[in-house]
C-alpha cells in the first residue's frame, strides 16, 4: 500500500492523501500471500534472513573487537532493502549511507567481501580504506557508503546527471535516513534533480529516529515524502516492512525515471529493533516501545505470512536459517583469515594520477632526506 | 605569439578542451546565458548548447556534489565557482567527498573534476568576498590546487587540471583577468603543464622571492626594481600548492642564501608558513637570514579605500621586506644603498 502525491499542476494543491503511515490491510480485506510467486516470496525471505544474520554476526564480532570504529545495522530494515534492491537492474546505480551492508548483500556482494571490509582486511570490497560506513563495488554498481549525513544526495544526482548526459537508461537510487530531510544538501539536490529532469529516486528510510532524536522532533513536516511537492516530484510512502510492498512501489518510482527521466522521493517506513550503532543501547526508549518494536520485526512478520499461506513450513525456514548462518559463519571465517592491508600500500590511493612532488613520509620521517 | 589577457587564455582553453573530449562539461552558477561573472565562458553557451553549459541553481553543495557524482561516471566536470568565498558553501562535498572517494574506496573510483574559482582582494567587495582561502584546501591530501599566474600558464594548467582524473581546485585571482601575456602557440597547441611543478620564472643569485597567483606578478615587478639596485633576485612562481614542489624552493635557496615569500592570504597558518617550515627543514644551513613573510593585514577586509589598500600585499610592501632580509644577511653588496 502506498500513498502517492502526484506532482502538483501548476497553481494547483498537492493532491496528497491521508496523513498517517499506512499499514497493510491484508488481514480482512485480501489474502495474507502478496501477489508475486512462492519461489520469489521465498528467495526474498531468503535474503532478509540472511542481512538479519549477517548483521547480528557483526554485532558479536564488534564485541569482540574484531570490528572498529562505527558500526550501524540494518535490523528491522530487512524487508525495505530487498525489496528496493528487488526493484533495481544490475546495471542501475546504488548510493546510500553507513547503515548499508544489506544493500551491499542485496545488492549482490559476497556476504565474504563485505565482512572482510568491516574487519578492515585487503580481502574487503574497498579494500580495508573504507570499514563498515563506506562499502563500495564498482562491479555490481555499488557507489558507496557516505558516512556524512546527507553527502551521498548530491552525488546521487550528479551521477543520474551523467546518465543523462550519455542518454544512458540506468537510474540512479540513493537511499537516505529520515534524519537526512532536514539538511541542506537534500533540499539542494531534490531542487537540482527536479529541475534537470534527472533519473534518480531519492529514498527516505524513516524509522523514526535519527539516533536519538525523533522525526517529530526534528521534521517541521514529519510526512516526509510531503517534501516532494516542494520541488514538483512525485512522491509516495510506503511500508517498509512488506517486502512486496517496498518492491512495488520502489519499481513504479525506478521505471518511472527509467522511462521518462523524472526523479521520485519515496519514504518507507521500517522499526529501528536496536540502537543508532552496535554501542548505543537504546536507553532514550521506553520499555513499552521496545516492546512494540518486536510486533514490527518484519523478518518475524513474512515467516508467519509465508507459514499461513503453506508457502515455507517450520522446517524449511529452519533449513533456510542454518543456510545462511553457514554463510555468515564462512563470510567471518575469510574476514578473520584474510590478511590486513599492507603498509606499503599506504600511499597507494591519495591521488589517481600521479604526481611529482606528493609527500610521501611517515609521522617521523623528516621531510627532507633522512 | 599572440598576447591575449588571462581570461581570454581561460575561455579559449576551456573550448578547445571542450572541442577535444566530449566528456568535458561546464556547470556554475551564471555560466550559461549571463557569460559568466566575469565573462569566462562568453559564448561558450552559444557555441556548445545547454548540454554542456549548464546554468545552475545558487546551491554550491548541490552543484559540486553532482558534478562530483558525474566525474565519478567517467565525465570531466569543469565547475565555477563564483569566487572561492562561495565555496565554503560546497566545503563538505570538496573535503569530504571530492578529497575522499579514491581512496576511501581503495582506488575504485576516480573524481576527475575542476573548481575553477578566484580569490584576491582590492576590488572593494568588502571582508566576505576578498578572501583567499585556497590554504583549505592545499591543507587536503586527496586534492591538487592549482594556482597559475600567467595567461600562458593558466592555459597549459588548465588542460592539466581538465585531464588530470583527481579533483584539482584551480585557482583565479580577480586582479589577474585583464592582465596580458604571449602565448607561443595556437591555444589547442599548448602543452599541458605539470602539476607539482614550480617555475623559476627569473633566475638569480642574491635573494629567493617566492609568490603564486597574483603575488608571483608582483615579485617578477619587485625582481625589475631589485635588478635596478644591482641585486639579482630569482623568483620562484609556485603554481601548485598542493603536490608542493619543495625540492625547488630548496634549490633555489640553498643558492640565494635568503627567501621572502609573498602570500596573498593572512599569514597565521597560511601557505606562507608551510614554505618557510620547507625553507628551514631544507636549507637551514644555507640561510643567511630569517624567512620573511609578506602577507595580508590579519583582519577581514574593509571596504573603504584607504584601509583595503593597507591591508593588502604590494610591490611597495614586498620590496620592502626583500630590502630588510638582504640587509639581515649582513652581506656586503656591491650597490645596495
Amino acid at each position: 500500500m502506498t500513498e502517492t502525491v502526484r506532482s502538483a499542476p501548476r497553481a494547483t494543491r498537492s493532491r496528497t492523501r491521508g496523513a498517517k503511515t499506512p499499514r497493510p490491510e491484508t488481514a480482512a480485506a485480501t489474502p495474507p500471500v502478496p501477489p508475486a510467486d512462492a519461489d520469489t516470496l521465498v528467495g526474498y525471505y531468503r535474503q532478509m534472513l540472511l542481512i538479519r544474520r549477517f548483521e547480528e554476526r557483526a554485532a558479536r564480532a564488534y564485541t569482540e573487537a574484531k570490528i572498529g570504529g562505527y558500526c550501524h545495522l540494518n535490523l528491522g530494515e530487512e524487508a525495505t532493502v530487498v525489496g528496493l534492491m528487488a526493484a533495481l537492474r544490475p546495471s542501475d546505480y546504488l548510493f546510500t549511507n553507513y547503515r548499508e551492508h544489506g544493500y551491499a548483500l542485496a545488492k549482490g556482494i559476497g556476504a565474504d567481501r563485505v565482512m572482510a571490509e568491516l574487519y578492515g582486511r585487503s580481502t574487503g570490497v574497498s579494500k580495508g580504506w573504507g570499514g563498515s560506513m563506506h562499502l563500495f563495488d564498482a562491479e555490481t554498481r555499488l557507489l558507496g557508503g557516505y558516512g556524512i549525513v546527507g553527502g551521498q544526495v548530491p552525488l546521487a544526482a550528479g551521477a543520474a546527471l551523467a546518465v543523462s548526459y550519455k542518454g544512458g537508461d540506468e537510474v540512479v537510487m540513493c537511499h537516505m535516513g529520515d534524519g537526512t530531510t532536514a539538511i541542506g544538501a537534500f533540499h539542494e539536490s531534490l531542487n537540482i534533480a527536479g529541475l534537470w529532469d534527472l533519473p534518480v529516486v531519492f529514498v527516505v528510510i524513516n524509522n523514526g529516529l535519527g539516533m536519538g532524536t525523533t522525526v517529530e522532533n526534528s521534521a517541521a513536516e514529519p510526512e516526509l515524502y510531503r517534501r516532494g511537492a516542494a520541488y514538483r516530484m512525485e512522491s509516495a510512502r510506503v511500508d517498509g516492512t512488506d517486502v512486496v510492498a517496498v518492491r512495488d512501489a520502489a519499481r513504479l518510482a525506478v521505471e518511472r525515471a527509467r522511462s521518462e527521466s523524472k526523479p521520485y522521493l519515496l519514504e518507507t517506513t521500517s522499526p529501528r529493533l536496536k540502537g543508532h550503532s552496535v554501542v548505543d543501547p537504546a536507553r532514550y526508549r521506553s520499555k513499552e516501545e521496545k516492546e512494540a518494536l518486536k510486533a514490527a520485526d518484519p523478518l518475524a512478520r513474512m515467516a508467519l505470512e509465508l507459514e499461513e499461506a503453506g508457502i515455507l513450513s517450520h522446517d524449511d525456514r529452519d533449513r533456510l536459517d542454518a543456510e545462511v548462518t553457514a554463510e555468515v559463519d564462512a563470510a567471518a571465517a575469510f574476514a578473520d583469515e584474510s590478511p590486513a592491508p599492507d603498509v606499503s600500500t599506504l600511499f597507494d590511493y591519495t591521488y589517481a594520477t600521479p604526481v611529482p612532488g606528493e609527500l610521501r613520509r611517515l609521522p617521523a620521517d623528516p621531510v627532507f632526506g633522512s | 605569439m599572440a598576447t591575449v589577457t588571462y581570461r581570454q587564455a581561460l575561455r579559449d582553453t576551456l573550448r578547445a578542451e571542450m572541442l577535444r573530449d566530449e566528456n568535458v562539461f561546464l556547470l556554475g552558477e551564471e555560466i550559461g546565458l549571463f557569460e559568466g561573472s566575469y565573462k569566462i565562458t562568453e559564448g561558450l553557451l552559444k557555441e556548445f548548447g545547454p548540454r554542456r553549459v549548464r546554468d545552475t541553481p545558487i546551491a554550491e553543495e548541490g552543484f559540486v556534489g553532482a558534478a562530483i557524482g558525474a566525474a565519478m561516471l567517467g565525465l570531466r566536470p569543469v565547475v565555477e565557482i563564483m569566487t572561492i568565498n562561495f565555496s565554503l558553501l560546497a566545503l563538505d562535498q570538496i573535503v569530504n567527498h571530492a578529497a575522499k572517494i579514491y581512496g576511501m574506496f581503495g582506488g575504485q573510483a576516480s573524481v576527475p573534476m575542476v573548481i575553477r574559482t578566484p580569490g584576491g582582494g582590492g576590488q572593494q567587495l568588502g571582508a566576505t568576498h576578498s578572501q583567499n582561502v585556497e590554504l583549505f584546501y592545499s591543507f587536503i591530501p586527496g586534492l591538487k590546487v592549482v594556482a597559475p599566474s600567467t595567461p600562458a600558464e593558466a592555459s597549459a594548467m588548465l588542460k592539466a587540471a581538465i585531464r588530470d582524473d583527481d579533483p584539482v581546485l584551480f585557482l583565479e585571482n580577480l586582479a589577474l583577468y585583464n592582465t596580458k601575456g604571449e602565448l607561443s602557440v595556437p591555444v589547442e597547441d599548448v602543452e599541458p603543464a605539470e602539476i607539482g611543478r614550480a617555475g623559476v620564472t627569473r633566475p638569480g643569485a642574491d635573494i629567493t622571492i617566492i609568490g603564486y597567483s597574483r603575488m608571483a606578478r608582483v615579485a617578477a615587478e619587485v625582481a625589475e626594481t631589485l635588478a635596478a639596485e644591482g641585486v639579482s633576485a630569482e623568483v620562484v612562481d609556485l603554481r601548485s600548492l598542493r603536490p608542493l614542489d619543495r625540492a625547488t624552493i630548496v634549490e633555489s635557496v640553498r643558492k640565494t642564501g635568503c627567501a621572502v615569500v609573498a602570500e596573498d592570504d593572512w599569514l597565521t597558518y597560511g601557505i606562507g608558513a608551510e614554505i618557510a617550515a620547507t625553507i628551514q627543514e631544507g636549507a637551514f644551513d644555507w640561510l643567511d637570514a630569517p624567512v620573511r613573510r609578506v602577507a595580508m593585514a590579519e583582519v577581514p577586509l574593509p571596504y573603504a579605500k584607504s584601509l583595503e589598500s593597507a591591508a593588502l600585499p604590494s610591490a611597495e610592501s614586498l620590496l620592502t621586506a626583500a630590502r630588510a632580509t638582504l640587509r639581515a644577511t649582513g652581506r656586503v653588496l656591491e650597490t645596495a644603498s
